[in-house]
């Protein structure tokens, strides 16, 4: 049976369609989730799209984690639910307590959007056991507030843990510590990345396919729990 | 703002009728004296406060047109045949049939001088209102472009403006999840003062998603939704955008909106959502002018009148007067015209959306606009008046003093590079100048990713975007201006400025099928400026008629000038092509070792008002380059043939800068040399900027097949070499490495604009 994935759209979500699409290529089908609604309608993994949920006029994602769908939401995850925040929604995660640290402004202060390397840290996680672990793959980064920051305690212990997901390479482009570009929980089923798998799915209007294998990896996870 | 505001007692269409002598500000509105005396003329009284506020902005040159309309005829005099228009000038936007049953809309807009009183949010909502100009069509946004430019980039004001400007346009169009898929930067010392901020923007739609600007059928309901109402932008269509700068900006400021993306984002998806619905019988956009533009306009175009209870109206700010909520340009509202059935289906859509809506009025029968303020009468009047009757002027036009004086003083006289190591300063030179710097800096704070459509954007030479993705349908848009062509030939510049935006399309591998332009000018009531853009608007439609390419409609931008200084006439111009298959299109960039070089077209001495001209000695003067629009059009058949088939691993449009600078773009960008001989004299071929010229790279195999075409579709190609190798190297003459081509072309913006 196909994999059902969620892919909860808040106001001033940018990016859902663009998720969908890649689970669509990777064979899964994706359900769309409301903000306003209660229940996850049974789905076998959700990903928080990236944008401007509520116009990041506060906090990023400091709204959007009060969302009445996110009181499903948070207990699911921490039940074991795979999820996957993308950007905005890597903040929200992060908001939500779901991921430790938060996302600060970018240390050249401007929004960036280009091209990067990202070197896949843990492949063990539902969203990257499709990649080997210290695997290079180019995605697109694109945020004004993509800077990981936690405290120092935090950052050893998700080094000593495994826990950081992504790195950069060839340059930190944004100041994150520890050129961090995705993180996991201690379960390793939520999953927060800065850059952008979804707009790497093809050649045609992306750097490539390199993003592909996180969808997969959603896609399979609920035949592995 | 408002006399009857200060004096708290609001002034009636009944205390008009008795109180005939009482002064009224309309020069403080903008108006000139025979403008007001018309006013009374066709009301048979004197207008009250709320009146005078609506024939204030709708009669302002940014709103009336009083200018250039007499001109602008010709778009649509001399538009050549066509069957792919849905709709044309007069709408907000035009509608062009791409096939497959899909229709898209385009169209570009000025926000030069808000943007140059507050650069961050006069640039947010420049971007904000064109994309609900599109919206108002009833299509989906999915694109936008910007067109910049400014002062001297080392001008200390530069470093105010740019910055703020592309903060602002990444701030808004980032938000709003719509990729920014190219457009252009360029800087001159006319533009000191007066920035352009051409915005542009695309959507798509089925054919029966097409709504127009009616508010038809008696009894429907008036919605305003939205944002709420404030104080900010009052007056912005007649104080600012209608008048030339001369000290005193800052007290301009409140003239300037303020924008917030994300309601612009809601209001997006609500929108389309109540469109899908089919719950709206009449759509428009509130931009220049507010909700006197929208009654008005509405209830004109459907020949219906309106009634409108203005204490209605959502306030930000509950001190305004009734005239200051008319004349408001509070971003992101909209107004629809909803079947008083469909009002509770239609307001729960807007709750889904968190959409604040407001039933403000009724289409009544009575060809009146119909005002009220707390049950008093303050407006009565004829809506066409306002909105189609505006005063049209022939202004008078006069070929400026120093034109021939200005064409007699070629570049013939100036120093050119002679031997290859000059030649090679020269490239470096251009490369390493702000005008032809690499434009990364700006264009990465620009989301060009976001919907997964983007098939190219810039650097390249057209921005393509895919429609349908089973069959790959899709479009590609270029803009360009050039403002020194234009000093130099107004006539010829504003061709010039469609050829090369015409041969950017072409380049992708598109067929280009329609044209939206905005026009810059400084004052209209310079004769000068007049002889200028009566030039320029002819140049336009004749070569649009040539190319067979219908204008849809634009923007004109008058008063672009500080004191008596103008800047340069500077149209742009924005084309639209089709592609069947976006899988097709071609790239600007050099990627495979060994595909043949081919320069496509002929080369002649033209370097008046050349990049070379202006980057090595700072002289403008001359003619120029020849306006060769037959040959342009059997270049982009060639180019769309070739692309179809497959022939072509990239192209790369030869304009500023000449091949030299095409040569390094294309290198650069694809991480590869090249190796090329020039057959003639190196400076000519290097560095002459003549029209209809074009840098291909043949794909291995297909050189035979590719020269065949040429041949026969009249093009002439001269193979230049091959690409590969590690940076240019020209025969006899220089080489040049990528990584000191890099180096003098990335890092001049950053250092300029990264402090």
């Amino acid at each position: 049976m196909t994999a059902r994935v969620g892919i909860v759209t808040f106001p001033g979500s940018l990016d859902d369609g663009d998720a969908a699409r890649a689970v669509r290529r990777a064979g899964g089908h994706p359900v769309p989730l409301w903000h306003g609604e209660r229940g996850l309608a049974g789905v076998d993994a959700v990903i928080l799209p990236g944008g401007f949920s509520y116009g990041d006029y506060l906090r990023c994602g400091a709204i959007a984690r009060f969302a009445p769908i996110m009181a499903d939401l948070i207990p699911a995850a921490r039940a074991g639910l795979p999820v996957l925040g993308i950007c905005n929604g890597f903040q929200i995660l992060c908001e939500a307590h779901l991921l430790p640290g938060a996302l600060t402004r970018n240390s050249g202060r401007r929004f960036i959007s280009r091209v990067v390397r990202v070197r896949i840290a843990n492949a063990g996680t539902a969203w990257t056991a499709g990649y080997e672990r210290g695997q290079e793959v180019a995605l697109v980064l694109k945020s004004g507030e993509g800077a990981y920051v936690a405290a120092p305690a935090t950052l050893d212990a998700l080094e000593s843990e495994g826990r950081i997901v992504a790195t950069y390479t060839g340059g930190n482009p944004n100041g994150s510590a520890r050129a961090i570009a995705g993180i996991c929980n201690e379960a390793g089923n939520v999953v927060g990345l800065m850059p952008h798998p979804e707009h790497a799915i093809d050649p045609l209007t992306g750097p490539g396919a390199d993003g592909l294998a996180f969808f997969a990896g959603g896609v399979r996870a609920p035949v592995a729990r | 703002m408002s006399t009857a505001a200060a004096a708290g007692a609001v002034d009636t269409v009944a205390a008009a009728a008795i109180t005939p002598e009482r002064p009224q500000p309309f020069a403080a509105l903008g108006l000139t004296a025979g403008e007001y005396t018309r006013i009374r003329t066709l009301l048979g009284r004197r207008p009250t406060d709320c009146e005078l506020a609506i024939y204030s902005v709708m009669w302002s040159e940014h709103c009336s047109y009083k200018s250039s309309r007499a001109h602008l005829r010709q778009f649509a005099d001399k538009a050549p045949r066509t069957d792919a228009l849905l709709a044309g000038i007069g709408e907000n936007a035009g509608v062009v049939d791409v096939g497959h049953g899909y229709a898209v809309t385009f169209k570009i807009e000025s926000h030069n001088h808000p943007s140059y009183v507050e650069p961050f949010q006069g640039a947010a909502t420049g971007v904000g209102g064109i994309v609900r100009d599109i919206l108002a069509m009833g299509a989906r946004p999915i694109a936008v472009m910007d067109a910049l430019r400014f002062g001297p980039a080392a001008a200390p004001d530069t470093a105010r403006v740019l910055p703020g400007v592309v903060g602002g346009i990444s701030f808004y169009g980032n938000c709003l999840g719509l990729p920014n898929i190219g457009g252009e930067l360029a800087f001159d010392p006319c533009y000191s003062g007066n920035p352009l901020v051409n915005a542009l923007c695309l959507g798509v739609m089925r054919h029966e998603d097409l709504r127009r600007a009616t508010a038809t059928g008696e009894g429907n309901k008036v919605v305003l939704f939205g944002s709420g109402t404030g104080p900010d932008g009052i007056g912005g269509a007649s104080v600012l955008a209608s008048a030339s700068f001369g000290g005193g900006e800052s007290a301009k400021r409140p003239s300037v909106q303020v924008g917030d993306p994300f309601m612009e984002k809601l209001l997006i998806e609500c929108c389309l959502e109540l469109n899908a619905a089919g719950l709206m019988v009449g759509l428009q956009d509130l931009g220049a002018a507010g909700i006197s533009c929208a009654t008005s306009e509405l209830a004109a175009h459907a020949g219906t009148g309106m009634a409108v209870r203005l204490d209605e109206v959502p306030l930000r700010d509950p001190t305004m007067s009734a005239a200051e909520i008319l004349m408001s340009e509070s971003q992101e509202r909209m107004m629809a015209v909803v079947k008083p059935g469909d009002v509770s289906e239609f307001m729960a859509i807007c709750e889904r959306w968190e959409v604040p809506a407001t039933v403000v009025g009724e289409v009544t029968g009575t060809g009146r606009l119909e005002v009220s303020w707390h049950g008093e009468q303050v407006v009565d009047i004829a809506p066409e008046t306002a909105a189609d009757q505006g005063p049209v002027y022939e202004r008078p036009a006069r070929r400026p003093a120093g034109q021939d004086r200005l064409n007699g003083d070629g570049p013939q006289h100036l120093t050119r590079p002679a031997t290859g190591a000059e030649l090679r300063d020269t490239l470096l030179a251009l490369l390493s100048s702000p005008e032809l710097a690499d434009r990364a800096w700006v264009t990465e704070q620009y989301d060009c990713y976001v919907r997964g459509e983007t098939v190219l954007a810039a650097p390249h030479d057209a921005g393509v975007v895919r429609l349908h993705e089973d069959s790959g349908l899709g479009v590609a848009l270029a803009t360009d201006g050039n403002g020194r062509y234009c000093r130099l030939d107004p006539y010829a510049g504003a061709q010039l400025a469609l050829a090369e935006a015409y041969r950017n399309v072409a380049a992708a591998g598109a067929r280009p099928l329609a044209v939206t332009n905005c026009l810059n000018f400084g004052s209209p009531e310079d004769p000068s400026v007049m002889w200028q853009f009566i030039e320029s608007v002819t140049g336009l439609a004749d070569a649009c008629a040539t190319l067979g390419v219908p204008v849809t409609g634009g923007n004109v931008s008058f008063y672009n000038q500080t004191g008596e200084r103008a800047i340069h006439p500077t149209p742009v111009v924005g084309v639209l092509g089709v592609l069947a298959d976006v899988r097709r299109a071609l790239p600007s960039r050099f990627t495979r070792p060994g595909a043949a070089l081919v320069l496509l077209g002929s080369t002649a001495q033209e370097f008046g008002g050349s990049a070379w001209a202006h980057i090595v000695h700072g002289h403008l003067g001359g003619h120029p380059p020849t306006v060769r629009l037959a040959a342009e059009r059997a270049l982009a058949q060639v180019l769309g043939s070739a692309a179809w088939d497959g022939l072509l691993e990239a192209a790369h449009d030869l304009s500023d800068g000449g091949l030299a600078v095409a040569l390094a773009e294309a290198c650069l960008a694809g991480g590869q040399g090249c190796r090329v001989s020039l057959p003639g004299d190196p400076f000519t071929l290097l560095f002459s900027e003549s029209g209809a010229r074009m840098l291909v790279a043949v794909a291995p195999g297909a050189e035979g097949a590719f020269a065949a075409l040429c041949e026969a579709g009249g093009v002439p190609a001269t193979t230049l070499g091959t690409v590969g190798g590690p940076g240019i190297e020209v025969t006899g003459e220089f080489s040049v490495s990528l990584g000191e081509l890099a180096e003098a072309h990335r890092e001049v913006l950053p250092a300029l604009f990264s402090g």
